[in-house]
């Protein structure tokens, strides 16, 4: 007999309410300003968690600050300003290796038993790259270019370009004797990173499609299928084929002009996906082609892909299920031995690889693969792009890279690096209202961002999150052409792997030798 | 990933260059008088000249101009050339002590083939191609030895640079014994420069050679492109990945030199969007394919070959570049001055446009060795093209 088993039957009947050590602790603190208050319970309404509550005996507002997830909801729409989401001020000796976070995980796990849950991208300050490196501008020499007046050109071609090209005079006229394409043209180098729905609202996924075909740019499935209201955005869309296949038919493959095989995610590496079944309603079910209210649990590895050859059988299928038609993306998590993975799927016959960083979001991962797996997005990307120089296959596909990019800066930074383009995912969500509260994972998203709740969901219309998605990379895309042309170049493709135009400021000289970049002041 | 390499230079300089379609020889004072007619240009810091036609009794042999620092390197260069060529002819570079030039590097020239004759060819086994075996050699040469640079290695051609103004390279090289039937000059405006005799231009692989008005911002994403094929640039200035690039786009890959034209200073996509077929899809493909190989940047360049010279505006034109004709003459310099120098009275004098080459060829069968990369007759590119011959030209002469 184990006799921790028998103990545990004989503790059951008694039914006394156990003590719940990370209750005590919050992390945040709703104030509210009673001069304020008009008691008018919107705060009620707006908390999905419960947070504000009314005291009918009292008739008065109560908080529970333990159920607050700091999503400031309740502050943006309380109408007199009355409430405050602030850091709760309870501390704890101070004490550099048992901070609170770690303190309060330790209560949680005692407390349930089961594996941390956590949402967006890695939360440890690991150096970022981007905040080391500086760029470059004319100074007499040569001119700054004004983009006011001169063309400035970000238009991008992504898949395989080849070595060389060959032309024929024909009656007067050059003639194309190379065979190219098929090319995807991107007016901008940005894209919205694969965001599922299911995961997100089917109205952000419709503002994000209308925002790609605006912008000229494209946006990614996720793996939870194509929504039906969605198919006529197919010129800017990627659909996803990741190791769940949910919702993947042959139309679903024909319907974008991209297929991207999901092998990893930088925000969590080496486990796949897992989608509650609350969050599987009849739409879901419908695009996902799974029951409702059944779980959707995306395995670790794709079940038919294990090992390189695998994945070349994979690529060739989609290929000829599309006829060729559609480039294949090859998406994989950083880590330590990116180089090598890259080559061999660029050899794998991908026509771009995707690299996704150590702070690549997510809307749900287990804390310890969100913080401590995977590298740098800055640090894998500089020695891919090294490493299929050397090996003579850079042009055989495009490079895309994502995970931690927060402003145009960062998406030049990478292009000089060495990027085709980049995905954004999380500057996407922030900027249809997302607070980066993470608590995507319970549904309960009170920005109607990450929920399909169909009341939740009305709090962000299609209209909206469109314009907000399309400003933020129209502003964005201003700002790349200003650097450009503070650089003197006037076209992208003279940033692209172009690191003399990045300098370090604080790094040591291993950092610098992966980065290929000179230390500011060289 | 070699983060070593030093600055870049960055240059605004004067260029001067002149061809002669009948192959007629020019003498050296030409075009000496027409650099040194911009002199303000430059700041005494580098000045150089390509010549081509002056070895003519060597004229299949590939002249290797070396620059070194001290005998030894020298020596380490002969002992590789020793391993990998045949050399029929070497001497020292005819020089005169010059006011104004201070201890300046040795130079010498070898004449030599790529491989033996006959029975021990086996030891020059590897690329078939001769030209390709020469790049690799000199790349060998400018990245192994310490001190000694390559500065030409074309047939029948040659380079001549340091640092000084332009009447002083000129009266070191005693330029004014040599003739050519194209010569380029540069007077040279560096702007972080060390003294440095292998940066001042041209640059030179094989036998193209380059003279450069102007900064590169490319430059990063060009080198990094060049070094996927094997091209190392050494010479720590912007104006060596142009003639890389030339090599490569124009000889290894076959491009008509209109196409690579357009590949360095390409169309805006705004105007390829309003092309039609062919056009459009061949300034697509040239502009996706060989977008590393884009100059970017403010430029005017004037490059030659066995056979041809072409000069060459950035996108935007940020830097004058002026050609005129007269008889089989053509001229092309930084200023009109420079050309009304030496030819006082020309038949025609315009500006190119921004992104619009002029590439003047010699006529058929003038030279040995001659190259031509025009292909056919005018073929029609979209993007505006200056070229002699032209087809109007041509048409005349079948009626």
């Amino acid at each position: 007999m184990n006799p921790q088993k028998e103990k545990a039957k004989t503790s059951t009947p008694r039914k006394k309410k156990k003590i719940q050590f990370s209750k005590f602790y919050p992390d945040f603190l709703i104030e509210r300003d009673w001069d304020r208050c008009i008691k008018c319970k919107i705060c009620i309404r707006e908390c999905t968690y419960e947070a504000h509550g009314w005291d009918q005996k009292r008739e008065t507002l109560t908080e529970d600050h333990s159920k607050c997830v700091g999503c400031h909801r309740c502050e943006a729409m309380c109408p007199t300003g009355a409430i405050t989401i602030r850091k709760h001020p309870s501390a704890f000796r101070e004490h550099d290796t048992w901070k609170p976070w770690f303190i309060k995980n330790v209560y949680k796990q005692a407390d349930t038993g089961g594996v941390l849950l956590a949402a967006t991208g890695c939360a440890v300050p690991f150096r970022n790259y981007w905040d080391h490196l500086v760029l470059d501008a004319c100074q007499v020499t040569n001119p700054p270019i004004d983009p006011l007046r001169e063309p400035m050109e970000l238009r991008t071609y992504l898949g395989p370009k080849p070595d060389k090209l060959e032309v024929v005079p024909e009656d007067g006229r050059f003639q194309l004797q190379t065979r190219i394409g098929p090319w995807i043209k991107l007016e901008v180098p940005i894209m919205f990173a694969a965001m599922s729905y299911g995961a997100i609202s089917l109205h952000v996924h419709q503002g994000l499609a209308r925002a790609a075909k605006e912008l000229g740019t494209l946006y990614n499935t996720g793996e939870g299928g194509l929504h039906a209201s969605l198919y006529e955005y197919g010129s800017n869309t990627i659909v996803q084929c990741a190791s769940g296949r949910f919702g993947l038919h042959v139309d679903y493959l024909n319907a974008g002009v991209a297929i991207e095989i999901k092998i990893g995610q930088g925000a969590k590496p080496g486990i796949g996906g897992h989608l509650p079944g609350e969050k599987v309603t009849e739409e879901i079910s419908k695009t996902r082609m799974i029951p409702v209210g059944s779980d959707a649990i995306s395995p670790a590895p794709h079940h038919d892909i294990y090992s390189i050859e695998d994945l070349r059988g994979l690529i060739y299928a989609l290929k000829e299920a599309t006829e060729y038609k559609k480039l294949v993306f090859v998406k994989i998590a950083a880590v330590h031995n990116a180089p090598a993975i890259a080559s061999g799927i660029v050899r794998a016959g991908a026509d771009v690889v995707v690299l996704d960083g150590l702070r690549g979001g997510t809307g749900a991962a287990p804390t310890m693969f969100r913080d401590y797996v995977g590298i740098p997005i800055e640090l894998a990307l500089a020695a891919v792009d090294e490493r299929l120089r050397q090996e003579g296959i850079r042009n055989q596909a495009s490079l895309v890279v994502s995970g931690g990019i927060r402003c145009s800066a960062d998406v030049v930074k990478a292009i000089a690096l060495g990027a085709d383009a980049v995905y954004i995912g999380t500057p996407a969500l922030i900027a249809v209202g997302c607070t980066m509260c993470g608590r995507c994972f319970t549904g309960k998203c009170p920005w109607g961002i990450a929920t399909n709740n169909p009341e939740l969901i009305k709090r962000l219309d299609p209209e909206t999150a469109f314009e907000k998605i399309y400003n933020l990379v129209h502003g964005w895309a201003h700002e790349i052409q200003e650097l450009l042309g503070a650089m003197g170049l006037n076209s992208i493709e003279s940033l692209r792997g172009n690191r003399d135009k990045l300098r370090a400021v604080g790094l040591n000289e291993v950092e610098l030798r992966i980065l290929g970049v000179k230390h500011a002041g060289e | 990933m070699e983060i070593l390499i030093p600055n870049k230079e960055q240059s605004g300089c004067g260029l001067s260059g002149v061809i002669n379609r009948k192959g007629e020889l020019i003498k050296g004072e030409v075009i000496i008088e027409s650099i040194c007619c911009q002199m303000e240009r430059g700041n005494g810091l580098g000045a150089g000249y390509a010549a081509y036609g002056i070895y003519p009794e060597f004229a299949d042999y590939y002249c290797l101009h070396v620059m070194a620092d001290n005998k030894q390197a020298l020596k380490e260069v002969e002992e590789i050339l020793a391993h990998k060529c045949y050399l029929v002819h070497q001497e020292r570079i005819p020089t005169r002590a010059t006011p104004g030039i201070s201890s300046p590097p040795r130079f010498r020239r070898y004449f030599v083939k790529p491989r033996y004759e006959g029975e021990i060819r086996e030891i020059c086994e590897g690329t078939a191609d001769e030209d390709d075996y020469m790049v690799d050699l000199v790349m060998l040469i400018n990245k192994n030895v310490a001190g000694a640079y390559v500065i030409s290695s074309g047939r029948n051609m040659g380079a001549f640079k340091g640092v000084g103004f332009p009447d002083q390279i000129a009266n070191f090289f005693r330029l004014e014994e040599y003739s050519a039937y194209i010569w380029t000059a540069h007077n040279r405006f560096p702007t972080n420069t060390p003294g440095w005799w292998g940066g001042a231009h041209p640059f030179t692989i094989l036998d193209w050679s380059i003279v450069h008005n102007g900064e590169i911002s490319s430059y990063g994403t060009n080198r990094r492109y060049l070094e996927m094929f094997g091209y190392h640039c050494t010479l720590l200035t912007d104006t060596e990945v142009v003639a890389y690039l030339l090599d490569l786009l124009i000889r290894r890959h076959g491009l008509p030199i209109e196409l690579a034209c357009m590949a360095l200073a390409p169309p805006f996509w705004q105007e390829i969007d309003r092309m039609e077929e062919p056009e459009k899809s061949v300034c697509t493909a040239i502009r996706a394919v060989y977008g590393a190989a884009m100059l970017n940047g403010p430029f005017a360049i004037l490059f030659a070959y066995n056979g041809g010279l072409v000069g060459l505006n950035d996108r935007v034109k940020l830097r004058p570049l002026v050609a005129a004709k007269k008889g089989d003459f053509y001229y092309m310099a930084s200023e009109e001055a420079a050309i009304r120098a030496i030819c006082p009275d020309p038949e025609e004098v315009w500006c190119p446009k921004a992104g619009e080459p002029v590439i003047v060829e010699l006529e058929p069968d003038t030279i040995p060795n001659q190259r031509s990369y025009l292909r056919g007759e005018g073929v029609q590119v979209s993007a505006p093209i200056c070229r002699f011959p032209t087809a109007v030209e041509e048409d005349e002469e079948e009626d």
